[in-house]
């Protein structure tokens, strides 16, 4: 039986955090699904890490903050060294319902996926964001299909697996500022199969999202700088 | 010898005098200081040389001399500004390494203990 880990960014999250562990411990039980919450406290300032260490989780205390993507890939390496088989990625805040966990199981072992994104445009249910953010994530999808040839509605998803393959890869690299999309590209180039399911998203929960308002201009420049130079660098593994 | 002169001798050895102490103490890595001495030897050269600068721009086409000096100074800079960005990426990055080693090593000790 496959091993599961579900990491779970932190920062700031004492709202929602304790729902969003039980919830996706819930899931697993209800669905007789191995798997243990890696929650990844990335040094916050309020509750969290008192929160975390009596929830049924291993909790990562991050000693400086590293932001999401270092976040993220902290809990990756735990992972990795720990012999998962696959590794869940979710956001602390509530914004992904863990009971979508079991579609993503699904669409990986049907279509032999080895990445999988939940998206929340497929079937256009749930929380659909602003319109400018709408906007942006077209403008990803369509840089994306031109660079790598793959279709992702939804490339600022958080909500994902990746199996062993793709933790082996995320383990050496992981883009450090707003790594969504840009992992995207990281994986085409190292020659995985990337496919996206349909999922349910909700609005946040508590804490802020990482992207402000007037962030958002630098977010576009920054990641579009980011998705062509990983383009650039990572040699397409033959 | 012009007043001028004077000054830019005495400061540009003061400076130089004051990078040596720095080395000396373990203040500054030697890596870095090997561009600081380079800059000060070549500020104490023009100061005592004062032909050397209209010469130089003789033979590069400068037709004002200042000029020669700005524009030796602000490449200087800008390559010691891109060289520290390299620096401090790399402390970055070794700095990220650290801390998650930290997280995932503590979780390990707690876990021991508990």
């Amino acid at each position: 039986m496959p091993k599961y880990a579900v990491v779970i960014p932190a920062y700031n999250e004492q709202g929602a955090i304790s729902d969003v562990v039980n919830a996706v411990n819930t899931t697993a039980s209800l669905n007789g699904i191995k798997l243990d919450v890696i929650v990844v406290n990335d040094c916050s300032i309020d509750s969290t890490s008192t929160i975390i260490a009596e929830l049924s989780c291993i909790a990562l205390n991050l000693p400086i903050n590293l932001g999401i993507g270092g976040a993220v890939q902290t809990g990756f390496k735990y992972a990795f060294e720990n012999g998962y088989d696959f590794a869940f990625q979710i956001d602390g805040d509530g914004q992904h319902p863990p009971e979508e966990l079991p579609k993503l199981i699904r669409a990986s072992e049907e279509n032999n996926w080895d990445v999988v994104i939940g998206s929340r445009f497929i079937d256009k249910i749930g929380f659909q964001s602003t319109l400018l953010r709408r906007t942006g994530i077209n403008y990803f999808k369509f840089l994306i299909r031109s660079l790598v040839g793959v279709r992702i509605t939804d490339s600022t998803s958080g909500f994902r697996m990746i199996n062993r393959n793709a933790l082996s890869i995320v383990n050496e690299y992981y883009p450090d500022e707003y790594p969504e999309p840009e992992a995207i590209i990281l994986y085409a180039k190292n020659n995985l199969n990337i496919g996206e399911t349909p999922v349910n998203m909700r609005e946040r929960q508590g804490g802020v999202s990482s992207i402000g308002k007037r962030a958002s201009i630098y977010y576009m420049l920054k990641v579009s700088l980011a998705i062509i130079f990983t383009f650039i660098r990572v040699k397409r593994k033959k | 010898m012009g007043r001028i002169q004077i000054i830019a001798i005495i400061s540009s050895l003061l400076f130089l005098y004051y990078i040596a102490r720095l080395i000396l103490k373990g203040k500054l890595r030697e890596e870095y200081a090997i561009m600081w001495i380079i800059c000060t030897a070549v500020l104490v050269l023009f100061s005592f040389w004062r032909d050397g600068l209209e010469i130089i721009s003789d033979l590069i086409g400068v037709y004002a001399p200042p000029n020669t000096v700005f524009i030796g100074a602000i490449i200087a800079i800008l390559i010691y500004l891109l060289h520290l960005s390299l620096v401090v990426s790399k402390l970055q990055e070794q700095n990220k390494i650290l801390a998650q080693e930290i997280a995932i090593l503590k979780q390990k000790a707690t876990k021991k203990d508990g």
